[in-house]
C-alpha cells in the first residue's frame, strides 16, 4: 500500500476545461467588442440606428419596390410621372437595365452577330481560369493561348470580314465589349512594355536609359485624357485625307503605352529594393544580363510589386471610362447614354442604371484584389512579417 | 489673319479642307454605299439609342431622310456619335459627310468654321420650367423677380439668363451646378424654383422628375437657338442635296404626303404634288440635283413627312409631348417654310 502525506493526490491530468462562460461564445464577444464602454455602447447604439435606418429603405427599394420586367418607362414611373405605379411608388428600374442589357454588354454590336462577342467571351474565361488555378498544368501553352492565339481569334471574331463573317465596324462596339477588350489589351501589353521600360531606365546603356526616361517622363506627365483627346481629335487633322486608321485603335494604343509607362515605374520600385548582393551573386556565378535578370532579379522583384501592379491593372479598368471624351461607349458610357431615350426617363432610371454600372465594376475590382492577396499569400517566401 | 481668331484647331480644319474636297462627297458616299452622319451622343428626341440600340430621334431621321434622297433607301446610313468638342473637326477632316447634331447655326460656325448650315430643322430657344407648387400663378418669365434658378455653368444660357434678368431689370439667385444631372437633382429637390436650359431639354427633364405635373414650362424664350445640319463648305452640290431634302420634307408636309399615302399621292392630279414627287413627264428635278427623279417619294418612304418626323420623336407620338409652336409650318403659324420645289 502506498502511503500519502497528503490526503488526496490526483493520479490523472485534470481534462482540459472550456473557459468561464463570461469570457467565450456570443455573449462575450458582445460584451467585449459591443458594450465594453460607455464609449462602445454609443457607437454600438448610434451603428445600429444607422443600419436600422438605411437597410430596410435600400432593401425595399432594390428588391422589394423594384420593378423588374416592363416595356417602356410606364412601369417605373408613378400614375403622376406618366406611368402605372401607384402615387409615392420609388423603386429601382431593373426593367430599364432588362431591356438594355444586350446594348450595356455589346454596345450597338448588330444583335445577329452578337454570338461572336459572346464566343470570345467563353473562350477568354476557359483560359483564363485555368491559368489563374496554380493546380491546373501547362501553365506555358496556356499563356501562349491566351496572350498571343486569343487576340488573333478575338480580332477575326470581332471585327470580322474575313472567312464569311460579316464586318463590324469598332463604331459598333460598346458597353462591357469595350471596357473589357480596352482593359485586357492595356493588361497584356502594359506588363511585359512596363518591364522593358523599367530595366531600361536602371541600364548602364545611356541612349536605352535616356529613351526611356525620356518615354515615362513625358506620358506620366500629360493626362490620359489628353492622350485620348489628341488621338482621336488632333491626329486626323495631321494626317493626309482619305487615311484614318481606326479610333478604337487609337485609343487601343494610346491606352496601353499610357499603362505601360505607370507599370514601369511600379517595376522600377520593386528593382530597386533587391539588395545588391543578389546582383553581384548573380554575377559572381557568371550568368549573363538576361539569365541574370530572369532567375535572380525579376522573380524576387515583381512578386515584391505584386499590389503595385494590380493596383495599377486595376486603376486601368476604371481609367476606361475615359474613353467616352472621344464619343466612345465603354459601359458607364453606354448606360450613360441610354438615359436620353425619352421611353425610359424616369426618376428612377439614372439610379438604377448607373447602380448596374457600379455593380459590375466593383465585381471586377473586387475579384482582382481578392485573387492577387491570394497570389501574395501563395508566392509569400520569406518576407513573412 | 482670321486663322488666328479660330485657333489652331480651325486653322489646320482649313488646310486640309482644300485637298478633303477633291473629289465630290456625292460621289465619296455613292462610292462608299453609305452616309455617314454625326449625331449626337444620346439627346432625347434627337438622337438617342432605343431598346435595340437603333438610333431615334429628328437628327438622326434627317440623315436617313438624305440617304433616302440619295440611295433610295434610308438605311443606308452610319452613324458617328460626337461629343460637342470633336463635332466640327469630324465634319471638317470628312469623317462624317454631314454633321446632324443639334448645333446652333451662328454666323461664326457659318464663316470662320468652314461648314455650311443647310437650315433650321428645329427652333430652340432657352426657356424656363418652373415648380407651380413654389410659384402659384407665376405664368410668365417677368415674373420670376426674387426667385432662385438652377443653371448649369460655364454655359451660354448662364450667361443668356444674366442677361435676360438683367435687360428686365429683375434680380434673380443664381443656383449653379457643373453637371447636368447634378442640376436636374438640385431641381427636382426643390433648391430652387425654376430651371432654365434649351426648351426642348426641359420637355426631357420633366420626365424624369418625381412630379412632372407640378411642373410648368414657361412661354418666353430668351435666346434663338436655330438647330440644323450642315456640311463643309466648297461643295455646293452636296450642299444643295441635304438642303432640299430638308425642303422636300417642309414641302411633302404641306402638300399632305405623308408615308402612308406616297404611293396613292403619286397619282394624284395636283400637278405640284406630282412635279414635287417627280411624276411629271420628262422631269429633271431630281437629276439636276444629283439624285433620282422620285427622290422625294424615297425621303418620304424613308422617315415620312417633317410633321411625321417632329411628331414621332419629340411631338404627341413620343413621351416628350413637345408642341409644334414655331416649327409649325409657315401655313400654320409657324417659322418652317420651304421655297418652291419647281
Amino acid at each position: 500500500m502506498q502511503e500519502h502525506d497528503t490526503a488526496w493526490v490526483r493520479t490523472e491530468m485534470a481534462l482540459a476545461q472550456q473557459a468561464p462562460a463570461g469570457v467565450r461564445g456570443p455573449i462575450a464577444w458582445v460584451r467585449k467588442n459591443l458594450v465594453g464602454s460607455v464609449g462602445d455602447v454609443i457607437l454600438t447604439v448610434l451603428g445600429i440606428a444607422l443600419v436600422v435606418m438605411i437597410l430596410p429603405p435600400i432593401i425595399n427599394w432594390a428588391f422589394i419596390d423594384a420593378v423588374w420586367t416592363g416595356p417602356d418607362r410606364s412601369v417605373c414611373a408613378t400614375i403622376a410621372q406618366g406611368g402605372t405605379q401607384p402615387d409615392g411608388w420609388s423603386g429601382a428600374c431593373w426593367a430599364f437595365v432588362n431591356a438594355k442589357f444586350g446594348q450595356f454588354m455589346f454596345g450597338r454590336y448588330p444583335i445577329e452577330e452578337r454570338w461572336r462577342p459572346i464566343l470570345v467571351a467563353i473562350l477568354f474565361v476557359a483560359l483564363l481560369v485555368p491559368l489563374l488555378i496554380p493546380r491546373v498544368p501547362r501553365k506555358g501553352l496556356n499563356a501562349i493561348l491566351l496572350f498571343l492565339v486569343l487576340p488573333i481569334v478575338a480580332f477575326v471574331l470581332l471585327v470580322g470580314g474575313m472567312f464569311g463573317l460579316p464586318h463590324v465596324e469598332t463604331q459598333l462596339w460598346g458597353g462591357l465589349l469595350v471596357t473589357l477588350s480596352l482593359a485586357f489589351v492595356g493588361i497584356a501589353v502594359s506588363l511585359p512594355f512596363g518591364i522593358v521600360l523599367a530595366l531600361g531606365r536602371r541600364s548602364k546603356m545611356p541612349i536605352v536609359k535616356m529613351l526611356c526616361v525620356i518615354f515615362i517622363e513625358f506620358v506620366r506627365g500629360i493626362p490620359l485624357i489628353t492622350v485620348l483627346f489628341f488621338a482621336s481629335v488632333m491626329l486626323p487633322l495631321f494626317l493626309p485625307p482619305g487615311v484614318s486608321f481606326d479610333k478604337f485603335l487609337r485609343a487601343l494604343i494610346g491606352f496601353s503605352l499610357f499603362a505601360a509607362a505607370y507599370m514601369a515605374e511600379v517595376v522600377r520600385g520593386g528593382l530597386q529594393a533587391i539588395p545588391k548582393g543578389q546582383y553581384e551573386g548573380a554575377d559572381s556565378l557568371g550568368l549573363g544580363y538576361w539569365q541574370k535578370m530572369n532567375l535572380i532579379v525579376l522573380p524576387q522583384a515583381l512578386k515584391l510589386v505584386i499590389p503595385g501592379i494590380v493596383n495599377t491593372f486595376i486603376g486601368m479598368l476604371k481609367d476606361t471610362s475615359l474613353v467616352i471624351i472621344i464619343s466612345m461607349f465603354d459601359l458607364l458610357g453606354v448606360v450613360k447614354q441610354n438615359f436620353s431615350d425619352p421611353n425610359w426617363a424616369t426618376p428612377q432610371t439614372t439610379k438604377s442604371g448607373l447602380i448596374f454600372a457600379a455593380f459590375v465594376f466593383w465585381l471586377l475590382c473586387y475579384g482582382m484584389s481578392r485573387y492577387s492577396m491570394y497570389t501574395e499569400r501563395r508566392l509569400d517566401t520569406g518576407h513573412k512579417r | 489673319m482670321k486663322h488666328i481668331a479660330i485657333g489652331i484647331l480651325g486653322a489646320g480644319a482649313l488646310g486640309l479642307m482644300a485637298s478633303a474636297a477633291s473629289a465630290t462627297t456625292l460621289d465619296d458616299v455613292k462610292a462608299k454605299g453609305f452616309l455617314q452622319c454625326g449625331t449626337n451622343t444620346g439627346l432625347a428626341g434627337f438622337a438617342a439609342p432605343d431598346d435595340k440600340g437603333e438610333w431615334k430621334g429628328i437628327d438622326v431621321d434627317f440623315c436617313r431622310a438624305v440617304a433616302a434622297a440619295v440611295f433610295g433607301d434610308g438605311t443606308k446610313v452610319k452613324f458617328t456619335p460626337l461629343s460637342a468638342k470633336e463635332r466640327f473637326t469630324a465634319l471638317q477632316s470628312g469623317e462624317v459627310d454631314i454633321l446632324s447634331r443639334n448645333t446652333t447655326w451662328t454666323i461664326n460656325r457659318d464663316t470662320a468654321l468652314g461648314l455650311n448650315f443647310v437650315g433650321v430643322t428645329y427652333y430652340d430657344g432657352q426657356g424656363f420650367m418652373i415648380n407651380a407648387k413654389k410659384l402659384p400663378g407665376v405664368n410668365s418669365a417677368l415674373q420670376l423677380s426674387g426667385a432662385a434658378v438652377c443653371v448649369q455653368s460655364g454655359t451660354t444660357t448662364e450667361l443668356n439668363l444674366a442677361d435676360y434678368f438683367k435687360a428686365n431689370k429683375m434680380e434673380y439667385n443664381p443656383v449653379v451646378f457643373e453637371k447636368l444631372e447634378e442640376v436636374n437633382a438640385a431641381y427636382d429637390a426643390g433648391r430652387c424654383d425654376v430651371y432654365t436650359t434649351d426648351q426642348s431639354g426641359l420637355y426631357g427633364i420633366r420626365l424624369t422628375l418625381s412630379s412632372p405635373a407640378d411642373h410648368v414650362v414657361l412661354p418666353e424664350i430668351i435666346s434663338k437657338e436655330p438647330l440644323g445640319p450642315a456640311v463643309r463648305q466648297g461643295d455646293d452640290q452636296w450642299y444643295h442635296i441635304v438642303k432640299w431634302t430638308y425642303f422636300a420634307l417642309l414641302q411633302a408636309e404641306e402638300l399632305g404626303i405623308t408615308q402612308a399615302n406616297v404611293e396613292e399621292m403619286k397619282t394624284s392630279d395636283n400637278p405640284e404634288i406630282k412635279r414635287v414627287l417627280g411624276q411629271e413627264a420628262e422631269t429633271k428635278i431630281g437629276t439636276d440635283l444629283g439624285v433620282s427623279n422620285d427622290w422625294v417619294v424615297n425621303i418620304v418612304k424613308a422617315v415620312g413627312n417633317y410633321g411625321e418626323m417632329f411628331e414621332r420623336n419629340v411631338g404627341t407620338g413620343s413621351p416628350l409631348k413637345i408642341a409644334r409652336g414655331i416649327n409649325a409650318l409657315w401655313t400654320k403659324g409657324g417659322l418652317q417654310y420651304a421655297p418652291p420645289i419647281r
